[in-house]
């Protein structure tokens, strides 16, 4: 049944957004911006870690693209909770986890869509990285976006309008972006900044992801980088499936 | 027989301004195939006692049972037993209405053939046959109410409820729902659980009214024995009925003034 009916909301939100393919499209290129004018200005720098500085900046570019899309994938639920939507669907059977799992799962896919745009971008650019790193990559995007896309969806749940959704995000995404060292790596960072970008998350996942681009699979930050990112989907995802239950402001 | 029966029910909101009584414990019961029509001013709770009775909002106290399914206990048989079309209705104006009708009885578990049969059927007996490939959001006042109304009854339900049905709806449009409600009841029996403003709609479509005010019901009772109690006659409208029972009856002349 759950299967069932996540295949249902899925397929029904992915047709949501194949109908809109400019913004599809469109979500990729604040990461595009970034590596066409910012990671050229990288690759003469002494950055401190192995190999080149695209190695360096893709990985924090698909994490900036699942940060700041899924943070916001929200929004669409507080257009439908006007709509009605939400409640026409939490009062037929459906799987409360379903309405949540088939939401996200459609965020993961358009955003390692996206993705894919954005290394091959990159590898015209001039990244080169192991494909198997690559790979690693995505998976880390797509576990990214399950888990802040279930926050938003939840968050986006208790509140009423897009004015007070929207300042929220935005006050938690840029600290999240600029403390995970998404940009350059916090290696460089002075000892009390280090000390503090070690309580964020994404840092795991970023630094996780840079590994896997030099080829390093079996590393500390990689261990790492896994168990927060699943540790993150698990509480998210119970997060989220708590809310579409009970929620009924 | 009883098809939904409520003791106490009730639903205390928390705010920043301190707990807020909905609904402060009602007691209701509906009888299998009737229109039962729920009135109540502004903020009487009637919406939060229609989604507490749907599941969408758990109560805070009491008990009931819709279709012989425990509310607390057994939500997912209410929501099996029961179709609910909320004020806004609920449908997404991008997509077509063929595939709103067809995602929402695979949500009711049909399959995708039965769930194809069932959407035709339901375009059928709502005339929206010629309706199916346009998007939701391109419908008149009046189609979206069918369609909505469609999706709600896509699984049959034994009871359905209105939140303010005809509200925005053009007289034509505002019969013809009225037309569909009744034949709904006499045709498939299905149990009708409305709200309304409209005091007319209520005296022609119900069977049966309860008045609920500051989240308790006030009176019940056919439409004429609450005229006759208290309207004082049997020919009483029923608005000056409504505005005695909610005591919120026309500022006297005194009071009143005479020229801003």
């Amino acid at each position: 049944m759950l299967l069932h009916d996540t295949a249902l909301i899925y397929g029904r939100y992915l047709r949501q957004s194949l109908r809109s393919r400019f913004a599809l499209l469109f979500g990729v290129l604040m990461p595009l911006l970034y590596l066409v004018f910012f990671g050229p200005l990288l690759t003469g720098l002494p950055l401190g870690e192995r190999g080149s500085s695209w190695q360096l900046l893709v990985p924090g570019l698909l994490l900036q693209l699942g940060l700041f899309g899924a943070s916001f994938a929200g929004f669409s639920v507080i257009i439908e909770n006007g709509q009605g939507v939400v409640e026409r669907m939490r009062v037929t059977p459906v799987s409360r986890l379903a309405l949540l799992l088939g939401r996200v799962l459609r965020d993961a896919t358009v955003f390692v869509f996206q993705a894919v745009l954005l290394v091959l971008a990159a590898v015209v650019m001039g990244l080169r990285a192991p494909l198997a790193g690559v790979l690693i990559g995505f998976a880390f995007v797509a576990l990214l976006t399950v888990s802040l896309g279930s926050l938003s969806y939840a968050l986006a749940m208790r509140v009423r309008t897009p004015g007070e959704f929207g300042p929220l995000i935005n006050a938690v995404s840029m600290p999240s972006m600029l403390l995970s060292g998404l940009m350059l790596p916090m290696t460089l960072a002075p000892g009390w900044l280090d000390v503090l970008s070690h309580f964020m998350p994404f840092r795991y996942l970023v630094d996780a992801v840079r590994d896997a681009y030099v080829g390093s699979y079996t590393s500390t930050a990689m261990l790492y980088g896994v168990l927060v990112a699943v540790g993150l989907v698990a509480l998210s995802v119970t997060v989220g499936t708590r809310v579409f239950r009970t929620s009924g402001a | 027989m009883a098809i939904i029966s409520t003791a106490g029910l009730a639903r205390t909101f928390q705010t920043k301004l301190g707990p807020v009584e909905a609904v402060r414990g009602v007691d209701l019961t509906v009888r299998e195939g009737e229109i039962l029509g729920f009135l109540g001013p502004n903020g009487a709770g009637k919406t939060t006692t229609l989604r507490m009775l749907t599941t969408l909002l758990a109560p805070t106290g009491g008990v009931a049972t819709v279709a012989g399914c425990d509310l607390a206990t057994d939500p997912g048989g209410v929501r099996r037993a029961c179709g609910y079309v909320a004020q806004s209705g609920g449908v997404d104006p991008q997509i077509s209405v063929r595939e709103e009708l067809v995602t929402q009885g695979r949500l009711y578990r049909l399959t995708k053939d039965q769930a194809a049969g069932r959407t035709e059927e339901l375009a059928r007996d709502l005339d929206l046959t010629d309706l199916l490939d346009r998007k939701a959001g391109a419908l008149s006042g009046g189609q979206r109410r069918r369609l909505d109304i469609a999706m709600a009854l896509t699984h049959r339900p034994k009871v359905l409820f209105l939140d303010e049905p005809t509200t925005g709806l053009d007289p034509g449009s505002r019969a013809d729902l009225w037309d569909l409600v009744r034949r709904l009841r006499d045709e498939h029996g299905t149990t009708v659980f409305l709200t309304t403003h409209y005091l007319d709609e209520a005296d022609a479509l119900s069977d049966r009214l309860v008045v609920v005010d500051q989240g308790v019901v006030v009176a019940e009772g056919t439409p004429s024995a609450l005229k006759l109690r208290y309207g004082g006659s049997i020919d009483a409208s029923l608005q000056d009925t409504f505005l005695a029972i909610t005591g919120r009856g026309p500022a006297s002349a005194d009071a009143a003034p005479v020229a801003v």
